[in-house]
């Protein structure tokens, strides 16, 4: 318990230094490109790849799971719908990008500490932890909602083809996928995922600016920076679905 | 001029620094010199402040550092260059921005101007044409010069070095070491150099503190040293055969 107080204490520290104006801007606005192509652009294959082939096999299970007639084969696209936008997009996917991201984030600011990078920073009277931090959390926030809406579409698409294998009408898919859509979904899936973003990149960059000592200490900064975030992302997913769809 | 006064530090039960006071002088290569463990690095970091003394002063060119304000903190700080034991030069910059990034940071520079500092900087430290190499492309004594140009590209009023000769071959430290001791009488700055390389002490010291268990046992320079009758001191210097062959 206090060594969980300790943490946050110096958590919320760390980040009232990193909630402060840029230095300049113009190296802010630079920093802020390079890391949107670090943490999501980098990141548009894998999303890309799980989501087609989770969506692919997320609409051969409901078929497969549907064995009763009198259940419309339109079922299968509703199903994968509500299953990719609610669940799989915004959780899972973040879950992957806390392990991506996060590690990298994690690893990056840890060896530039133990490398004295950041004390270079320091002495050149910058603030190091804004300067090196809010990018990336700015980044993280803006571009993983593009990351999860992408997966959303390229899932259904994997939906599509899972369904077509199992005999699913391209007809009645199309119209299970448009049976009775919410669009509040997205707005909950949207709004989900920058709370993870902000969870993966803060996080990381905790136990990177924290680490002490030389390899070992940022492999394991980097360790524990994906498992914390992965256990604060169920968390708060548990939290904001209880908050907003109850 | 950089003082120190009274410093005290502990970490832990560990009396690091003791009352330690000293007058690093401006156009002159100050050496701190003493075993791993002595608490060298801790003076150094506190003085560049990433450490805080307990107790005592720190006074720049007449200016009690903890008696100014945080912004003027901040402009001190940019008035000093320090030089890493590693170099710490950021790892996803190429040469050039990396001398550069300070001048991007602290001056409203046009980008050509940036680069004629640049470029000016680099061939003072023999790295002409470098500019687009990695940090990762350079070999260890490469990395000491552009971190001294770094470290030099704002002008600064003192340049202290942590271990500027670690890893090097004894041709490369000697190149390192002259590099210092130009720039010092060359900007008219006050070096601090932190080391226990007895080449560079006999190469550079021209005003040098032995630090032995967090306190200063002598003081003096590289000729005085040799005629030192301090016990502590002859220990440390003369620890290899070849320095005591120099001293009979």
């Amino acid at each position: 318990m206090t060594k969980l107080l300790h943490h946050l204490g110096l958590y919320f520290i760390m980040m009232k230094k990193v909630i402060s104006a840029p230095e300049k801007w113009s190296v802010f606005r630079k920093q802020l490109v390079l890391e949107m192509e670090k943490v999501g652009l980098n990141s548009v294959s894998l999303v890309i790849i799980l989501s087609f082939f989770v969506g692919a096999v997320v609409s051969i299970q409901t078929a497969f799971n549907m064995t009763n007639p009198l259940l419309p084969s339109y079922l299968v696209g509703l199903a994968s719908r509500d299953s990719l936008i609610l669940e799989f997009s915004p959780t899972m996917i973040s879950l992957i990008l806390a392990g991506k991201v996060g590690s990298s984030i994690a690893s990056e600011i840890g060896s530039m500490r133990v490398t004295e990078q950041i004390d270079a920073l320091e002495i050149m009277g910058i603030n190091s932890a804004s300067f090196l931090i809010l990018p990336k959390i700015v980044a993280s926030i803006f571009f993983f909602p593009f990351l999860i809406i992408m997966s959303m579409g390229i899932g259904m698409v994997g939906a599509w083809v899972g369904g077509l294998s199992a005999d699913v009408t391209t007809a009645d898919f199309m119209y299970g996928l448009k049976y009775e859509f919410n669009s509040f979904y997205i707005t909950y899936a949207v709004i989900k995922t920058i709370f993870f973003a902000f969870i993966i990149s803060s996080v990381s960059a905790y136990f990177g600016y924290h680490t002490k000592g030389g390899a070992i200490a940022v492999g394991k900064s980097s360790t524990t920076a994906v498992v914390t975030s992965s256990i604060l992302i169920l968390l708060f997913n548990y939290i904001l679905t209880d908050i907003i769809l109850s | 001029m950089i003082e120190i006064q009274n410093i005290d530090k502990h970490f832990g039960d560990n009396h690091v620094l003791k009352n330690v006071s000293f007058t690093f002088e401006k156009g002159k290569t100050n050496l701190i010199i003493g075993e791993s463990g002595s608490g060298k690095t801790t003076l150094i970091k506190i003085l560049i402040g990433l450490h805080t003394a307990e107790s005592g002063k720190i006074i720049f060119d007449g200016v009690d550092s903890s008696t100014i304000k945080t912004k003027a903190q901040r402009i001190l700080r940019q008035e000093i260059g320090m030089l890493f034991q590693g170099g710490a030069l950021y790892d996803y910059m190429t040469v050039e921005e990396n001398i550069m990034f300070p001048l991007s940071m602290f001056t409203d520079k046009t980008e050509e101007e940036k680069l004629e500092r640049v470029n000016f900087c680099l061939k003072r430290v023999n790295l002409e044409d470098k500019n687009d190499l990695m940090p990762s492309e350079l070999s260890g004594g490469m990395t000491k010069r552009v971190a001294i140009a770094r470290a030099i590209v704002m002008q600064p009023k003192y340049l202290l070095c942590d271990e500027p000769n670690s890893g090097l071959d004894p041709k490369t430290a000697i190149i390192i070491d002259n590099l210092i001791q130009e720039i010092t009488k060359e900007y008219n700055i006050t070096t601090i150099v932190n080391t226990h390389d007895m080449n560079s002490v006999m190469e550079i010291g021209e005003n040098i503190a032995f630090i032995n268990k967090g306190e200063i046992w002598w003081t003096g320079n590289k000729d005085s040293l040799l005629n030192s009758d301090n016990k502590e001191l002859n220990d440390f210097v003369f620890a290899s055969e070849l320095f005591k062959r120099l001293k009979s």
